[in-house]
């Protein structure tokens, strides 16, 4: 049997790949799916765990971070194409108007 | 008389270890694809492989309710939103190479592997144990234990939940509603606007008297020569060589022509 600890490493990986991706990509797109990515592993570990506990909590919890992913990008994307209609771009480099 | 039951126990892990191991490594591939490849559409697609395959994990480790709700809400959902938003946004929006900040794929690197070997010591460290043999396991009983506790222990969260849903419905329409500021333009203004511009006929079409009718091949006009205006100019941008069709007859190509053509 494969021990809920991998499933978990997995996430992790998974998380760091995502963190990457938010950290090195200028699309703002991009950058939204690497966000979701994170929150797919975290969902993953909170899986494992629920598994490892042998209740449902853990799973109940990653239902509700997927309900608060679904409103995320929702909210996000509307963001971004705001955004988008304002400057002609999509990149994270372009919204710039509250530098300092 | 255990023992059949031990050995498709025992069948069954196995099967779960190979299962595991290999959509581990598909998943882990495709996530890199996304951050290493350049177009967003790709992008979307391979975490469209990712989660999928998280969703399999979902249901081999006890929950397929949830590994029904990742496929409908994420690929479904969430990932046609973005996809629209794409074409909204531009299709052809490929990130660009140049670094705005000078070693800044290097520091993320470097402090993703930093994070990723943190994690790793402390999951191995942890001393996490073997799955509980019972509890959620057991499909029949996932979905009416996940609403015991939806509804009970979890019930002023759900409601709370709801109402983050409406404020996010409200919020999206908000942002992304735009008030139009000239009036409406009336048929008559559009037909006039087009009778002015010069060119009341309708564009040609692809590919018409061309060798063949694919959409990336001019139209030839009567005088044999090509007309750029047939292609869509998506093509142009999205970099497709426009394929030059053969005049008609051979030297009758006139690209200033085109240049014409195009105003």
């Amino acid at each position: 049997m494969i021990s809920p600890a991998n499933y978990v490493a997995l996430a992790a990986i998974l998380f760091v790949i995502g963190g990457v991706g938010v950290l090195v990509r200028r699309n703002a797109i991009v950058v939204f799916m690497c966000v979701e990515l994170m929150l797919n592993a975290v969902n993953l570990a909170f899986i494992a765990f629920a598994r490892l506990h042998g209740n449902l909590n853990g799973q109940v919890i990653a239902f509700f971070v997927m309900v608060v992913a679904a409103a995320e990008v929702v909210v996000g994307l509307a963001i971004l194409t705001s955004i988008f209609r304002a400057r002609r771009s999509a990149s994270v480099d372009d919204a710039n108007l509250l530098k300092y | 008389m255990t023992h059949p039951m031990l050995l498709a126990s025992s069948a069954a892990s196995s099967t779960e270890v190979v299962t595991f191991w290999v959509l581990a490594i598909v998943a882990v591939g495709a996530a890199l694809g996304m951050i290493l490849t350049r177009r967003a559409v790709h992008c979307a697609i391979l975490l469209a492989v990712v989660m999928l395959i998280l969703a399999a994990m979902y249901a081999m480790q006890g929950a397929p309710f949830l590994a029904f709700v990742q496929v409908i809400v994420y690929t479904g959902a969430v990932l046609m939103l973005f996809l629209f938003v794409m074409m909204i946004v531009g299709i052809t929006a490929a990130d660009s190479i140049i670094e705005t900040i000078r070693g800044q794929r290097l520091f993320a690197g470097l402090a993703g592997i930093a994070l990723l070997v943190l994690l790793i010591l402390v999951v191995g460290h942890a001393t996490i144990g073997q799955a509980a043999p019972s509890g959620p396991r057991n499909s029949t009983q996932n979905v009416p234990g996940l609403a015991k506790l939806v509804f009970t222990t979890y019930v002023f969260p759900f409601e709370v939940t709801s109402a983050l849903l409406i404020t996010a419905a409200l919020g999206a329409m908000v942002l992304a509603h735009r008030e139009r500021t000239s009036p409406r333009p009336t048929q008559r203004m559009l037909s006039r606007r087009r009778v002015a511009s010069g060119r009341p006929t309708p564009l040609p079409g692809p590919g018409t008297y061309a060798q063949h009718n694919a959409v990336d091949m001019p139209a030839l006009l009567p005088d044999g020569t090509q007309s750029r205006l047939s292609v869509s100019g998506v093509l142009a941008a999205r970099g497709v060589e426009v394929t030059a069709a053969k005049p008609a007859i051979e030297g009758e190509m006139a690209p200033e022509d085109e240049s014409k053509d195009e105003q």
